[in-house]
């Protein structure tokens, strides 16, 4: 039999990412660029979400966007349509981004002069949380229909976001979606997280978020 | 997919790890898989295979797989629990406040080298 040695590592997966994340995030501070992480299920409204926050902070601040899918470039063009700067990034079939993907898109996009970035992941609610993206702060968007379970079926993603929208709340009336039972539940996964029910069809609760993401943005540039 | 990426963050450590140690070659890495990490360790294996075709440094390495047990910790009671079996909801109390304890890893625990001759 062939003789070998052991050699210990004890290191996570994720640690070499985590540590490309550190380092990215350290220079967009260094730049005073935010970059926000939106994480979502295919069909929350992620875009339309993130056409609603342009209006309505596009005239005080410089916003860029990072589309992430596995293929196609329809959100890339809805958002381009907004006036904002917008790059799309292919995964080839992965199905999330990591902080060296993150990091070319950055590239690519050259928004040296963007005050915030907004990374539109891949929609999926399992991968994209074990990747730290080397975002300032990430949300999830849940939408009304897929339920007010969620936090309890996929309790990393609910875990490493600052703030969950809950979006189309002008459906309620036609779902069984329990609002209270919902909070609870994220509250139970990540006790510090953010809430903010929203319609982004009808523009309800948009201003709150965008409050919200004001300040943050504000506070990354001091 | 979710493993690949797995597979490819591993293959990128055990390449610095080759490079700070200086090694020619990589005889098996051993990988510790959590019971509820959402990796499945089959696809894992195909993934790596597929994957180290491409590397030199890992053509003969083999993946070698430990699954970590899923614990949780109720709050509710203070027992800790199987989680696979049970789920999220304490099967002594009934509690939902509860939470991981392990499971949810995925570390290279070590690999090993040719012996040099």
């Amino acid at each position: 039999m062939e003789k070998v040695r052991i050699l210990e590592i004890k290191e996570s997966v994720f640690a070499n990412n985590d540590a490309q994340a550190e380092k990215l995030r350290g220079e967009l501070k260094e730049k005073g660029v935010y970059l926000l992480n939106v994480m979502s299920s295919p069909g929350s409204g992620k875009t339309t979400t993130l056409t609603r926050l342009i209006e309505q902070l596009q005239e005080e601040m410089n916003i860029a966007v990072m589309e992430a899918d596995i293929d196609s470039d329809v959100d890339a063009r809805t958002i381009a349509a907004t006036g904002a700067k917008v790059i799309q990034l292919h995964t080839g079939g992965m199905c999330h981004l990591d902080a060296g993907m993150t990091r070319q898109g950055l590239e690519g996009l050259d928004a040296k002069d963007a005050d915030l970035v907004i990374l539109e992941n891949v929609g999926n609610l399992v991968c994209p949380a074990e990747f730290d993206t080397g975002a300032v702060k990430s949300i999830a968007i849940l939408s009304v229909p897929e339920g007010h379970d969620k936090p309890l079926k996929y309790p990393l993603m609910f875990q490493v976001c600052s703030a969950v929208i809950i979006n189309k709340i002008d459906v309620a009336p036609y779902f069984d979606f329990d609002m209270d039972k919902c909070t609870e539940y994220i509250h139970m996964r990540n006790p510090e997280a953010k809430i903010f029910p929203i319609s982004a069809k009808t523009g309800e609760g948009v201003d709150a978020f965008a409050a919200w993401l004001r300040d943050e943005v504000t506070n990354w540039k001091k | 997919m979710h493993e690949l990426g797995i597979v490819f963050h591993i293959m990128d450590s055990l390449e610095s790890v080759a490079k700070e140690n200086s090694l020619s070659a990589i005889s098996s890495v051993t990988v510790e898989v959590g019971e509820v990490s959402t990796v499945i360790p089959d696809y894992l294996t195909d993934c790596w295979a597929w994957a180290i075709k491409k590397k030199e440094l890992l053509q003969q390495c083999e993946l070698v797989i430990e699954t970590i047990h899923a614990v949780t910790h109720c709050d509710g009671c203070g027992k800790d629990y199987d989680t696979v079996a049970h789920g999220r909801i304490c099967p002594n109390c009934g509690s939902e406040k509860t939470w991981l304890i392990t499971g949810n890893e995925i570390n290279i625990k070590e690999i090993t080298v040719p012996e040099e001759s």
